[in-house]
């Protein structure tokens, strides 16, 4: 608790890191709450009057409120969409993120732990696929799987997990050489209970920084994949899908529709990459002052 | 047959060579393939309640021996028995009855594990004490040890060095073990500290009746705590027997060599400090002299120690020695 | 004229925690060719004392007071341009472990000549020429040949016989050298000390030797200055120290060597544990770990001299003398 206090106090003397931490909690929240703040539910095809579309920001639709971004061919209003937008990528990266983050810490820390062939055999294959760009491998993935939350959230894991493999393989060969897991061994203790709660823990920081990186990598390869029309289905906009939806526009002067939700999606994103750093600095022993 | 006997134990340490440097090496660089006989087929007794002192200078393969002994190591050829018992099955130790206190007390204690459930963790899990009972039985071992049981709750970063070895030394002592294995204990610790920990030692060792082996690079502190010592070079022992009578009349020449190295404060004397170095350097152990090993260093080597390892034998005196030359070497 | 000059020298870091006194009222004097033995545990300051002489003290340390008068000229306050020129050909140092000041990718030969062109251009042919003499000086064998040699080839002993020559090569007035042996075996200090000794002895050099092995000190140094939470509590010629100690300290350390009892018997030990210097008590930072300690020593004893030696302490072991 004394060491949690004490890294927040730390944090707080980083205003750009703050002031990021901040952006992220209120987008995040905005997201969560979107049904209750937004003027309308840009799902309901039923709500959507296509007499409204494309209209520029300030435009008072149908339903009698303005539209302060304007709005999106189909007519959706485009802050309800931004936010429900913001909501599908936060979730898809989150989902992603921890998953990839579980799957690939246990493969990591197995692997320097067993060592010999296990080790060999989950390192090549993760050296192998970290030689691949993600995108493609979720691409790839996404075309062979099909369209949906589930299978875009496999995909992006499965593109993704090798990072937290070679991270936490890392932390984890040069935390086992150290007395104490020696020590633990020679108690002798079970195997997985060195793991569990002697090698997971003191492997952690590392991975929280790499989450945090890859919940961010995670949210722009969804908005990617998205824009390729490879995400999710129409009926559920994502950021990369209204960006992708808006873009036939651009040159029209209707900058509109692929701008905003393009400035929502950077503004998350560098947000989260801001306090990823602060937080890999905070763990840096060698930055320590 | 004695307590604690080390029968015959060899260990390697093969390279482990990266996929890379395999394909380095077959292409002709320059790159280790051969195998460490870090411990050199050593046969060593202890007897219950004795104290053993393993010396000998970096890389001499005191430590590796010491953690075949306590069962972190196997063995490549020979074993270990603890009443007659296998410390380890393959590679798996089998017995609670060996434990270790490393050298190092701010590497051995896990930094996020209460320093409390760090003693407690090895007797629950061996059904020493049930976990109801547990927070009682880590204090009676505080309370051991010199340290406030309510320090229980604390985390190792709270600690100094010294009370770090104290808590390590509580762990080991929870699992009660037989046979205790200390590798370099006080050698990380300020000298004030130092005092503090060995007379702790000394105390326990009293009264729960521990047979140890003390791993150490200090002679003074081997001579101060330990009944016989064992001198390492690498690999091989080269000298055994009570630590009063080695230190008085070393047997072999490394040992004496050894022993005037150190400098020694003789304030009742003429001069204050009494040292003389060794000739020469410790030889790489990838490739070690033919013969006895020590022969490139020793003032009596003869064309007999170049050629033929001399065996570990009982003197008349009743040391161990293996030197060629042990009986015939002029006193001083 | 004292070749070295340090005078209530304070070196403190302004941490996050709060202000860590680590050097706070040291005071020495070092005479030409002398060795004079820094003792200490971890924490006393010793080798930050070392720092500071070489003016390598990093933020958030610096030196708050005091004055370093190196062969008479002040070197706190001085500019770093003016103190690089003095480190290395005035006063230069050994550290405790020669792989970190080695650069790993240079030939010894091309470090020393760095070392040597770092004041003042030298030709090729006599950088070598005094490379090599010093090489041999340190006791490497075939030093021409070894100048072609890469740190790695050394072994640890060697490798530190060459910062050795290295710290050497300007004939400082002063070298510091920080437990140069505490890394190695007890077979190679031995030979590091013989060297050390006749070095000191042939050059003219004075020698600090840092180090917290009272025995591995006394071997070498000709004086001793204990140090203990930031100040040298006791300080004088090394045999009166060692058999006579006036600091409650002093005597405390010889006493709880295992050299001086019989062996398997309890070691006379210094109660508690060295004070962490954010929160020292006011008054005698040993106070509460002495047995000699009154109601006097909550306010904090000088270091008083007494003919050639010295001590900080209201009561010292053996009384005080008329």
């Amino acid at each position: 608790m004394m060491l949690l206090r004490r890294f927040w106090a730390e944090f707080r003397e980083n205003r750009i890191a703050l002031a990021a931490l901040v952006v992220v909690v209120l987008v995040s929240l905005l997201a969560v709450f979107a049904p209750l703040i937004t003027p309308q539910n840009p799902y309901d095809m039923t709500g959507l009057s296509l007499m409204d579309a494309r209209r520029p920001p300030g435009f008072v639709g149908s339903g009698g409120y303005t539209h302060l971004l304007g709005t999106d061919p189909q007519g959706r209003d485009l802050l309800s969409a931004i936010l429900y937008g913001l909501r599908i990528s936060i979730q898809i990266g989150l989902a992603a993120g921890l998953v990839a983050l579980t799957i690939g810490a246990t493969l990591g820390i197995l692997a320097a732990y067993a060592g010999g062939r296990i080790e060999m055999l989950i390192m090549r294959v993760v050296d192998l696929q970290l030689s691949f760009p993600a995108i493609l491998l979720a691409l790839v993935l996404v075309a062979l799987l099909g369209q949906g939350k589930a299978q875009l959230i496999g995909a992006l894991v499965a593109a993704q997990y090798a990072y937290f493999a070679r991270t936490a393989y890392g932390a984890a060969t040069s935390e086992r050489r150290k007395d104490y897991i020696e020590a633990a061994r020679a108690t002798p203790l079970a195997p997985s209970r060195v793991i569990l709660r002697h090698l997971l823990p003191n492997c952690t920081p590392p991975l929280i920084v790499v989450a945090t990186v890859q919940i961010a990598n995670s949210i722009s390869l969804e908005a990617t994949l998205s824009f390729l029309g490879l995400g999710l289905p129409v009926t559920e906009p994502s950021l990369g899908m209204l960006i992708s939806n808006g873009f036939p526009y651009m040159m029209s002067g209707r900058y509109w529709i692929s701008v905003y939700p393009g400035v929502a999606l950077i503004v998350l994103i560098v947000a989260i990459n801001i306090v990823g750093d602060q937080i890999r600095d905070q763990f840096n022993p060698r930055l320590r002052k | 047959m004695s307590f604690l006997s080390v029968d015959r134990v060899t260990r390697r340490f093969g390279p482990t060579l990266s996929l890379g440097e395999k394909i380095a090496a077959r292409l002709g660089a320059d790159v280790e393939t051969r195998a460490v006989q870090a411990v050199n087929d050593v046969t060593l007794a202890v007897e219950k309640g004795r104290t053993l002192g393993l010396v000998g200078e970096s890389g001499c393969g005191k430590s590796t021996l010491g953690r075949v002994i306590a069962g972190i190591l196997a063995p490549s050829e020979g074993a270990v028995l603890l009443d007659g018992q296998p410390v380890m099955q393959g590679t798996n130790k089998v017995t609670t009855r060996v434990q270790t206190v490393f050298q190092d007390p701010f590497a051995s204690l896990d930094p996020r594990m209460k320093v409390g459930e760090a003693v407690a963790e090895g007797p629950i899990a061996h059904g020493l004490t049930a976990r109801a009972q547990a927070a009682e039985y880590v204090a009676g071992w505080f309370a051991r040890v010199g340290l406030d049981p309510a320090w229980a709750e604390r985390y190792p970063h709270q600690f100094s060095g010294g009370q770090r070895q104290r808590i390590a030394i509580a762990r080991a002592l929870a699992m009660q073990p037989d046979l205790l294995i200390c590798d370099e204990p006080v050698a990380s610790l300020d000298v004030s500290i130092q005092a503090q920990i060995i007379n702790l030692f000394l105390d326990l060792r009293r009264d729960l009746g521990l047979t140890c082996v003390f791993i150490s690079h200090d002679l003074s502190v081997v001579r101060h705590i330990c009944d016989r010592m064992a001198v390492m070079y690498l690999g091989r022992i080269v000298e055994e027997g009570e630590t009063g009578a080695v230190f008085d009349s070393p047997a072999h020449p490394y040992t004496r060599a050894l022993l005037a190295s150190v400098p020694e404060l003789v304030l009742d004397g003429e001069e204050l400090v009494r040292f003389a170095p060794i000739q020469g350097e410790v030889p790489s152990p990838y490739d070690p002299p033919a013969g006895c090993h020590y022969n490139p260093r020793c003032p009596f080597a003869q064309d007999r120690c170049r050629a033929e390892a001399p065996a570990l034998r009982l003197l008349p005196n009743g040391r161990h020695a293996a030197c060629h030359f042990a009986e015939e070497l002029p006193a001083g | 004229m004292s070749v070295l000059d340090v005078r209530d020298l304070r070196t403190h870091f302004f941490t996050r925690a709060g202000v860590v006194k680590a050097v706070d009222g040291v005071s020495f004097t070092l005479e030409k060719g002398e060795i004079l033995g820094l003792v200490g545990e971890s924490g006393s300051g010793k080798t930050v004392t070392g720092f500071s002489l070489l003016g390598l003290v990093d933020p958030p340390g610096r030196i708050v007071e005091g004055s370093i008068r190196l062969n008479g000229k002040e070197l706190v306050g001085m500019s770093d341009r003016d103190l690089r020129k003095r480190r290395g050909r005035e006063i230069s140092m050994v550290f405790q472990d020669p792989i970190a000041t080695l650069n790993p990718m240079l030939t010894i030969g091309q470090q020393m000549r760095m070392a040597l062109e770092a004041h003042g251009r030298v030709g090729p042919r006599a950088a070598v020429t005094r490379s090599e003499e010093l090489l041999a000086k340190v006791g490497i064998p075939s030093p021409r040949a070894r100048l072609r040699s890469y740190p790695h080839e050394f072994s640890g002993g060697m490798r530190q016989r060459v910062a050795i020559a290295i710290a050497l090569l300007h004939s400082p007035s002063v070298i510091v050298a920080d437990e140069p042996t505490t890394a190695l075996d007890v077979s190679i200090q031995a030979q590091i000390l013989h060297t050390m000794r006749d070095l000191a002895r042939e050059t003219g050099t004075a020698l600090i030797w840092i180090s917290h092995d009272l025995a591995v000190v006394s071997s070498l140094a000709t004086r001793l200055a204990v140090m203990y939470a930031g100040r040298v509590v006791e300080e004088g010629p090394t045999a009166a120290i060692l058999r006579d100690p006036r600091h409650p300290y002093t005597a405390g350390l010889i006493a709880s060597l295992p050299a001086m009892a019989e062996p398997g018997t309890a070691l006379t030990q210094i109660p508690g544990t060295t004070p962490s210097l954010l929160s020292l008590p006011p008054g005698c930072p040993f106070a509460p770990r002495c047995t000699h300690a009154t109601e006097a020593c909550t306010s904090e004893p000088v270091l008083e001299r007494h003919g050639t030696r010295g001590w900080a302490c209201f009561h010292p072991v053996g009384g005080v003398p008329a």
